[in-house]
């Protein structure tokens, strides 16, 4: 790299041809990058479109054209009809899993920030230790812990509850959030926290008072995801809840699939643009908070 | 670099930015303990609760049969020589292995087209970036396994389309030489999140260098493998532990589509999928805990190797 470096030091460019040929190169190239990015974009996304149109659809149109207009025909009978179609109405797939959404929010934002306090800005016994075993947990598959959890809460009562959903969440056991508030933390001045300490504030006060405004944009990243993760989360709930009126959106939907032999596509679409529906609209709203904080989570330090 | 003698400890500026006398051992006064203690503990609970005690526990259990309701009753390792006789575990080993194979890469290759596409400065740039990540953001969801088995049905989507053109089209869900690449295909249409890391990497990226290279005369494609891919390496590798841990991880896909069955003819058995059903169909959770003890050394085996091959390939910055 330093011989290249060391090139461009030393060469001149030569005046007007070139800046005039890279200039007009460009122009072309972006017109045919759009045409080509575009494309694929459709094509992804067409899907989507198709899903949306179709639910709209009368049933027997839903597979006669490609197109995902409704043009012959718009109707709203398969949202009313699926709707309670799998004998338990959707409402009650969509309180369950907003209920326990709203509540690993909550889990995961209070202890990842807590142990995230811990990791970035005190000094203990064995901290290094502590946090390359948290990174290593980030790498943990679900599978390796799901058999002896389940015996666990089996054993507890807890299984056909929400219980297991939650709890584990107000144990910080999201690690890639710890991870991700950890480093956010790391880039807040220490000077704050010094500051406030010279005014007699202890460690809780100085989280609470010091550190958690300043959080505010990796919390609200963590709301958004852990809202999302938890909302289609399926393995887990399909796990755990065995009641139909237990069930969450991904499991009630699964149940409609189940029951849909070939004949009902229409209300199995509508469902499934319902179920889809929250996802969108975090997606609309937050979608620069969404995507700078992936994006982030890939760099470190 | 001032040389660091073992013995003597001239510590970094710590937390307070208090230098410490030098000490001949290795007794460092940690200073928030208590408060560590207290901010940590219910990440500690989880730790050991959830995660090492299940893990010595699942350990064991493999070496059981344990079906929930009686005790476990001990075996040895007979789960394990069972495993690999079983016609459907290696199935699902070789589907798994297959899936993550094409999958990963597919998935890598198109993040990294789409982000150097995009980081050419186009006006309409945030829109593309949030267009391509939202199949991301929605992909692991039941409702988009249940799209996706509509498009590559008989009657799918596809087929219509592919009816344009007086191409008939077959059952891809439905023939087990195609049912796996419908999974591999939707995971490779989830390329934003990767892509998203790697746009943000590529922004990071040197001008100059770029520049020096132009004038050198270096094509586009040459530019590319000789500068960008190895200054892109750190966002590849990040990538490619990720998406292969998630890979190894997929479920919700394998049993939408297939009913939880595996179909058609185990063509879409992914390990997790049989895991499933060892576990929680047939309740022979012994047999279920050994699966996915193997299934964890068998993703650390895979990261250990990325880790290990990291040095002759990732570059990290100057």
């Amino acid at each position: 790299m330093s011989v290249i470096t060391e090139r461009a030091a030393t060469a001149t460019p030569p005046p007007k041809a070139p800046a005039a040929r890279r200039k007009s190169l460009l122009a072309r190239s972006n017109w045919r990058t759009h045409i080509v990015l575009i494309i694929s974009l459709v094509v992804m996304i067409y899907p989507l479109l198709w899903l949306v149109g179709a639910s709209f659809k009368p049933e027997d149109q839903i597979f006669s054209t490609w197109d995902p207009l409704p043009l012959h025909g718009f109707t709203l009978s398969n949202y009313t009809s699926g709707w309670n179609a799998t004998g338990t109405s959707f409402t009650v797939y969509i309180a369950n899993s907003l209920v326990i959404s709203a509540l690993v929010v909550v889990g995961n934002l209070l202890t990842c920030s807590a142990a995230a306090y811990a990791f970035a800005r005190l000094d203990f016994a064995g901290k290094k230790f502590w946090f390359g075993l948290m990174l290593s947990t980030l790498m943990l598959p679900f599978q390796a812990t799901m058999i002896p959890q389940y015996a666990i809460f089996y054993k507890l009562g807890w299984v056909n509850t929400f219980l297991p959903l939650i709890v584990p969440y107000f144990l910080a056991v999201d690690a890639f959030f710890i991870f991700l508030m950890t480093q956010f933390i790391r880039g807040i001045p220490r000077e704050l926290d010094e500051a406030a300490e010279i005014d007699g504030a202890g460690h809780v006060r100085v989280f609470f008072s010091v550190i958690l405004p300043l959080l505010r944009p990796a919390l609200i990243t963590t709301t958004v995801l852990t809202f999302v993760w938890t909302y289609s989360d399926f393995l887990r709930q399909l796990v755990y809840l065995s009641d139909n009126s237990k069930y969450t959106v991904p499991l009630g939907l699964n149940a409609f699939v189940d029951r849909t032999s070939g004949s009902s596509y229409g209300g199995l679409f509508a469902m499934s643009v319902v179920t889809l529906l929250p996802m969108m609209a975090v997606f609309l709203i937050f979608q620069k908070r969404l995507v700078d904080g992936v994006a982030s989570s890939g760099i470190k330090g | 670099m001032a040389s660091v003698n073992t013995d003597q400890r001239v510590a970094a500026p710590g937390p307070s930015a208090t230098v410490r006398d030098p000490k001949p051992r290795k007794r460092k006064k940690h200073k928030h303990n208590r408060a560590a203690y207290a901010f940590l503990t219910p990440w500690l609970i989880g730790v050991f609760g959830l995660t090492l005690i299940p893990m010595v526990y699942s350990l064991y259990l493999s070496m059981t049969n344990y079906n929930l309701l009686t005790s476990p009753t001990w075996i040895g390792l007979k789960n394990y020589t069972l495993l690999f006789q079983d016609p459907n575990f290696i199935q699902s080993a070789k589907v798994t292995i297959e899936y993550v194979v094409f999958s990963v890469p597919l998935k890598l290759g198109a993040a990294l087209l789409v982000a150097v596409l995009l980081n050419k400065k186009l006006r309409g740039l945030s829109f593309y970036r949030s267009a391509f990540y939202l199949p991301s953001l929605i992909g692991a969801s039941v409702a988009v396994a249940v799209m996706w088995q509509q498009v590559f049905s008989q009657q799918g989507l596809l087929n219509e389309f592919l009816g344009v053109f007086g191409i008939h089209g077959q059952d891809w869900i439905g023939q087990p030489s195609t049912a796996l690449w419908t999974l591999i295909l939707l995971s490779a249409w989830q390329f934003g999140t990767p892509m998203l890391i790697f746009l943000a990497g590529l922004k990071q990226l040197p001008k100059d260098v770029y520049e020096a290279a132009e004038l050198d005369g270096s094509g586009a494609i040459r530019t590319f493998v000789k500068i960008t891919l190895p200054l892109l390496s750190p966002m590849i590798f990040f990538n490619l532990v990720l998406e292969t841990i998630n890979a190894f991880q997929t479920f919700t896909p394998a049993y939408v589509i297939s009913g939880g069955q595996g179909g058609p003819i185990g063509s879409t058995l992914l390990y997790t999928l049989y895991l499933y059903q060892k576990g929680f169909g047939s309740l022979e959770m012994g047999y279920a805990s050994a699966m996915a003890w193997i299934l964890f050394l068998v993703i650390g085996a895979f990261t250990a190797l990325y880790f290990a091959t990291a040095r002759k390939w990732v570059t990290y910055g100057d």
